[in-house]
């Protein structure tokens, strides 16, 4: 369906879904954009969050369709209902821009983060970091004699928590993903 | 059908089948090869233009006055930036263009070559889509795609940049498909919603029609279609700068332009109004002053083909997706099938409340008999052209607004102005553009003399190609509205806002090969007009107006449409510190 043909009731619009005010509190919403893969696409929706001072928590892209050329973008992003619903339109006015979810609203959905931890150190603090990754459920994909290198998946909020217990057992690099969402159910 | 031939054949091929006849361009390295195959045919014209940017307005002029898209060529590097301004002043005020580049080699971008500029990456954010066509093969499909998009949906600039081994090389050529594109916005508006806006019309009290330039993009029987409703319901209509002509100015329910310089009547009428129903337009800064005093008491209806206009500032209470025609049909089918009802006793008590709003009579000054006034010289030119098959563009200043309130419009596509990103400079290249499209038509160029001078070398252009341009500048020898701010808000200090050595303005027309016109009595005025109209050919018209005129009704920035400024009477300390940060 394009991206411009709007349903009525549909989320993915900013005139239809209105609530009844506009309320002045930031909410953070999670956006699912099927994007044609062409070259430039992720400059376009990059270019406009820039261009009109939205905010990008977390994106993430790659090509999930490869015989149909589609790309899906997963972006993080935080505002006033009125500011998100202004995203929303905005990027499905983008002529590359196949569909928008706006997957804080339409449904629960899991959200999952991939992320990488260098640890550095040795002797108690070596003993804790590896039995707190176990708790947590990170594997260890590399090992020195004074440093691992932890694996996690999880929501965000778990990524977090788990940066906060390494940070003085020895955290020196994180590399994460950002954010990969999709909708519950059928 | 497919056949084989080069790129460079199939932009030509590409353009005679979208039906263009007129293009407008300026040759350079990277275009040589679709040069050569323009020369090699004559179905297209191609109009010569002395700066990029000039053959952006001119195709602008040309879109804007015939409701096709305009189509520009120009060269990679500095050609394509040249091009910026237009193609961004086309994308605010929504207008059609298709603008093709050439580009440095495929197997050279990257590597700063010789006029090399990333021009899909600068013009990104300035066009509504853009390409970077490296496969002869995709050439032709994408041309199309490139008309589509341009026409389709709220209309925008688009660009399409052809590396010049693509040019070269030979591919299939493929033609347009009738339902190819994937992009269809929607034309039709949701039913329940017309419903609903059919339903605040029946009971309203005092209720106004907003409407902008989506009512013109839409096409003339979408303005049909707004006249007949307008005088059906006899509801007070106003427009802003970019839709004036859509309902005639004579129209009995016509509030004149609203806004920043708009009318008393109209910008009284949206502040008082309970129901506003804006088709077309975009609440955009100059029209809504201050966002929390904006029509305090009304039901806002707002019909738009681009669904990011509705609720990007003001908040809407029926927002209706789709094209005026489209939209404006149903509603009219549905408000008959009803049994045309409007509340008649009270809006005729709101017709009398805009009648005494009129009798203020905002456009009123002091006339004078030693110095022409602006006012009065846009008043003459109206009086002597009127009855003229007359199109009007302008540059961007004083002398637009002046001019979008003294100048009458009874039809659309006649006014062609850069509303949006305010152009100086838009107003002679558009000129150009119209008279091309309308070579028997009157078209007048209401200028300044220092937005004027911005582009004042398409002169060569106008002479060229014979166009009778007539180029009436208001010539204050000052930037007058920087002038008016400085005196409003900056204490009277005029920096930098004064037009210092001026040129000859009659020598200059005659340097180019046309001819000049000067007047500085208003006695003379009339005669002086009558001779720029008669004149077969370009005329330069350097009108010495009075220095000093400020433009009135103004709503000061950061202030609400019922705290106006009606002449210098009203200006002393009628900004304050909130407002001067605003532009």
């Amino acid at each position: 369906m394009s991206a411009l043909h709007i349903k009525k009731g549909s989320t993915r619009h900013s005139a239809y879904n209105l609530r009844p005010t506009f309320s002045d509190q930031e909410e953070r919403h999670t956006l699912a954009v099927l994007v044609e893969n062409e070259p430039g696409v992720l400059a376009r929706v990059i270019g406009l969050f820039s261009g009109r001072g939205y905010n990008i928590e977390s994106l993430t892209v790659a090509e999930v369709d490869h015989t149909g050329h589609m790309s899906r973008i997963t972006v993080v992003t935080t505002g006033t209902p009125q500011v998100i619903e202004q995203i929303k339109a905005q990027l499905g006015r983008i002529v590359s821009v196949h569909e928008v979810h706006d997957l804080t609203v339409e449904g629960d959905s899991v959200e999952r983060e991939l992320a990488i931890f260098k640890v550095v150190g040795d002797g108690d603090k070596r003993v804790e970091a590896l039995r707190l990754a176990d708790i947590f459920r990170a594997n260890v994909v590399d090992s020195t004699l004074n440093s691992f290198i932890f694996e996690i998946t999880g929501a965000p909020e778990k990524i977090d928590a788990f940066a906060d217990l390494m940070r003085p057992l020895g955290l020196t690099e994180v590399a994460r993903t950002g954010v990969a969402a999709l909708l519950r159910g059928s | 059908m497919t056949r084989e031939m080069t790129g460079a054949k199939m932009v030509v091929e590409a353009l005679k089948e979208q039906g263009v006849d007129t293009i407008f361009g300026y040759p350079g390295g990277a275009v040589l090869p679709i040069y050569d195959e323009i020369f090699l045919q004559n179905d297209i014209r191609h109009i010569l233009v002395r700066h990029e940017q000039g053959a952006v307005h001119a195709a602008e002029g040309y879109a804007r006055s015939t409701g096709k898209p305009g189509v520009v060529l120009v060269t990679s590097g500095p050609g394509a930036t040249n091009a910026v301004t237009g193609l961004t002043d086309a994308l605010l005020d929504s207008i059609p263009l298709v603008v093709l580049t050439g580009q440095v080699p495929t197997f050279m971008i990257g590597s700063d070559a010789f006029q090399e500029a990333d021009t899909v990456g600068i013009t990104r954010p300035c066009t509504k889509h853009n390409w970077l066509v490296k496969d002869t093969d995709k050439l032709s499909a994408t041309l199309h795609e490139g008309f589509h998009v341009a026409t389709s949906g709220r209309p925008g600039p688009v660009l399409i940049d052809i590396p010049k081994d693509v040019q070269f090389a030979t591919g299939t050529y493929q033609s347009a498909k009738p339902t190819g594109s994937r992009y269809q916005p929607t034309v039709k508006g949701d039913m329940a919603e017309i419903t609903e806006l059919v339903a605040a019309i029946e009971t309203a009290e005092r209720p106004v029609f907003y409407t902008g330039g989506g009512v013109i993009n839409s096409g003339p029987a979408a303005c049909q279609l707004l006249r007949e409703l307008v005088d059906a319901t006899g509801i007070p209509i106003t427009s802003t700068l970019m839709g004036l002509g859509a309902y005639p100015a004579s129209g009995d329910n016509w509030l004149g332009m609203l806004g920043m310089h708009g009318l008393y009547e109209a910008n009284l009428a949206m502040h008082d109004c309970d129901l506003m129903i804006n088709i077309g337009a975009r609440f955009d800064d100059r029209i809504t002053g201050r966002i929390d005093a904006f029509s305090p008491n009304s039901q806002k209806a707002h019909i738009d083909i681009d669904p990011s206009s509705i609720n990007k500032v003001i908040r809407i209470d029926i927002p209706i997706v789709g094209d005026v025609g489209h939209v404006l049909e149903d509603v009219l089918k549905v408000w008959k099938s009803r049994g045309r009802k409007v509340n008649r006793e009270a809006i005729a008590k709101w017709q009398e409340q805009v009648s005494a709003w009129r009798k203020v009579n905002c456009l009123a000054y002091a006339g004078s008999e030693k110095t022409i006034k602006p006012q009065y010289a846009l008043q003459r030119l109206e009086a002597l052209t009127k009855d003229h098959d007359r199109y009007i563009t302008t540059e961007v200043g004083q002398h637009q607004m002046w001019a979008a309130q003294y100048l009458n419009f009874e039809d659309p596509n006649r006014w062609m102005t850069s509303g949006g990103l305010g152009t100086m400079g838009y107003g002679f290249p558009a000129s150009i553009g119209v008279q091309m499209a309308h070579p028997d038509a009157l078209v007048i160029n209401v200028a300044g003399e220092a937005s004027w001078l911005m582009n004042m070398q398409e002169m060569g252009t106008a002479t060229q190609y014979r166009l009778p341009v007539k180029q009436f500048i208001l010539n204050n020898e000052r930037l007058g509205m920087v002038r008016q701010w400085q005196e409003l808000l900056h204490g009277e200090r005029y920096s930098h806002s004064w037009s210092e050595s001026l040129p000859d303005f009659v020598k200059l027309a005659e340097a180019f090969g046309a001819k000049g016109i000067i007047c500085s009595d208003p006695a003379d005025l009339d005669d002086a007009i009558m001779e720029m109209i008669t004149h077969d050919g370009p005329v330069i018209f350097d009108c010495l107006v009075e220095k000093h005129e400020n433009c009135f009704p103004m709503i000061p920035s950061g202030k609400a449409h019922n705290e106006m400024l009606m002449g210098e009477a009203d200006t002393k300390g009628a900004i304050q510190a909130g407002g001067a940060v605003l532009v």
